[in-house]
């Protein structure tokens, strides 16, 4: 089956579950991001390429995803109430969710510094693995 | 009333000092901790897909614990507290979400989020009150500069959270003035510490934790305190040149309430 970009919009648009629709392109979101300055494409973009017209593609094969620290940064600034983080996940879900997409290797658990708090093994698990 | 209390993964393991020191002085200030039995893992992220239904049952399952033994949900580490008060908000004001999970748990009582979320520092706030928790303290941390650190999960989303103001948070700094401790106030105490990227990306934690130690001691602090395991591993194991300590909340309110002396601890 193949579906075209109006429909992968929809599809990330529902799995982010956020309003692109109220944005008004002000860039906030990205001014506050910590790690805008490591990513290729800005959250704003995140936004505004599902809005009508947009390509998706552009954010399917961004490294953004992987640099977001689900800060909440985004989302909690934007004046109007939208979550590029939500997008984020959405972008990160569509891959992770594919069989074979795996960032991280289970094995890898015991090169891990004794010290790390399961919470971030947990998380890390969570985001870059299904 | 009832504390029922999520300990969470990281509390009985790596973080064991947070967990002991709060148990300690919630006994000696008269709410002590009911640990939930059979709680699990929350799944340390809040899972932001409205289809990830599976990703909210272990907080579900807590609610639902807390919800048949009185209603009320100590939390203490800042990311059990962000996802189950998240998910709490979901099944309370999310209909698609509240339906898929009663569907799938087939509770007696459908849950609808009623139980209350309190982080422990709520409690110290709201029920025991700071000018209460003051009479308390019998050695005040008299001389001690402590930047409070939130990191981001405490605060938001400030809608769903409620904990505090989200840009001009308090609750840390008063905290501090209460045990005779000097808050100090730096800009990136609400930054992000740069999470479970300690697990992918170490350079960046380091580059981003360089720059909260050196914001933080700039503006006079000389140690720091949290609520959040990941922040205080990545602010103590990826520092670069300056390198403030770090302590739990907890650990310096039990020297404040004089609970440390004559013990092992
Ligand atoms: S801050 Fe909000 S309104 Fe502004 S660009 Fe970002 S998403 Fe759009
Ligand atoms: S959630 Fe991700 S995109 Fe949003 S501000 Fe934080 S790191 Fe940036």
């Amino acid at each position: 089956m193949v579906i075209n970009n109006k429909e992968r919009a929809e599809m990330l648009r529902q799995l982010a579950g956020t309003n692109v629709s109220l944005c008004i392109q002000c860039g906030r979101c990205s001014a506050n991001c910590p790690v805008a300055w490591k990513m290729d494409v800005l959250p704003h973009r995140f936004v505004y390429e599902l809005l009508n017209g947009g390509n998706v593609d552009v954010l399917l094969e961004a490294k953004s995803p992987w640099k977001c620290l689900s800060c909440f940064s985004c989302a909690e600034r934007c004046p109007k109430g939208v979550s590029p983080a939500a997008i984020m996940e959405a972008v990160r879900l569509t891959h992770i969710r594919a069989q074979g997409n795996n960032k991280l290797n289970p094995a890898d658990l015991e090169n891990y510094d004794d010290k790390m708090p399961q919470q971030a093994i947990v998380a890390a698990f969570r985001k870059f693995n299904k | 009333m009832i504390y029922n209390y999520y300990p969470g993964c990281t509390l009985s393991t790596k973080a064991k000092e947070l967990d002991v020191a709060a148990r300690k002085c919630a006994e000696a200030l008269g709410f002590p901790l009911v640990e939930l039995p059979n709680w699990q893992c929350c799944g340390a992220v809040y899972p932001m897909a409205p289809d990830a239904i599976a990703e909210r049952l272990s907080a579900v399952r807590a609610l639902v614990a807390a919800r048949d033994n009185g209603g009320v949900l100590v939390t203490l580490c800042s990311a059990c507290h962000h996802v189950i008060k998240r998910v709490n908000d979901d099944m309370a004001n999310v209909k698609e979400i509240q339906q898929k999970v009663n569907n799938y748990l087939g509770l007696e009582v459908p849950y609808t989020g009623e139980t209350k979320v309190l982080h422990y520092l709520e409690v110290l706030r709201d029920v025991v009150g700071f000018e209460n928790l003051k009479a308390k303290v019998v050695k005040p941390l008299q001389g001690r500069n402590i930047g409070a650190y939130y990191g981001c999960l405490l605060l938001r989303p400030g809608q769903v959270m409620s904990f505090d103001d989200v840009e001009r948070p308090e609750i840390l700094e008063n905290f501090i003035k209460v045990i005779g401790a000097t808050p100090v106030i730096y800009d990136m105490r609400n930054e992000c510490c740069a999470g479970y990227m300690a697990v992918t990306d170490k350079n960046l934690c380091k580059e981003m934790v360089s720059e909260i130690q050196d914001n933080a001691a700039d503006a006079g602090a000389g140690e720091f305190i949290t609520a959040c395991p990941l922040c205080a591993y990545n602010l103590l194991e990826n520092a670069g040149a300056t390198k403030l300590p770090v302590s739990y909340f907890t650990e310096v309110l039990a020297e404040a309430l004089g609970l440390n002396e004559g013990g092992a601890d």
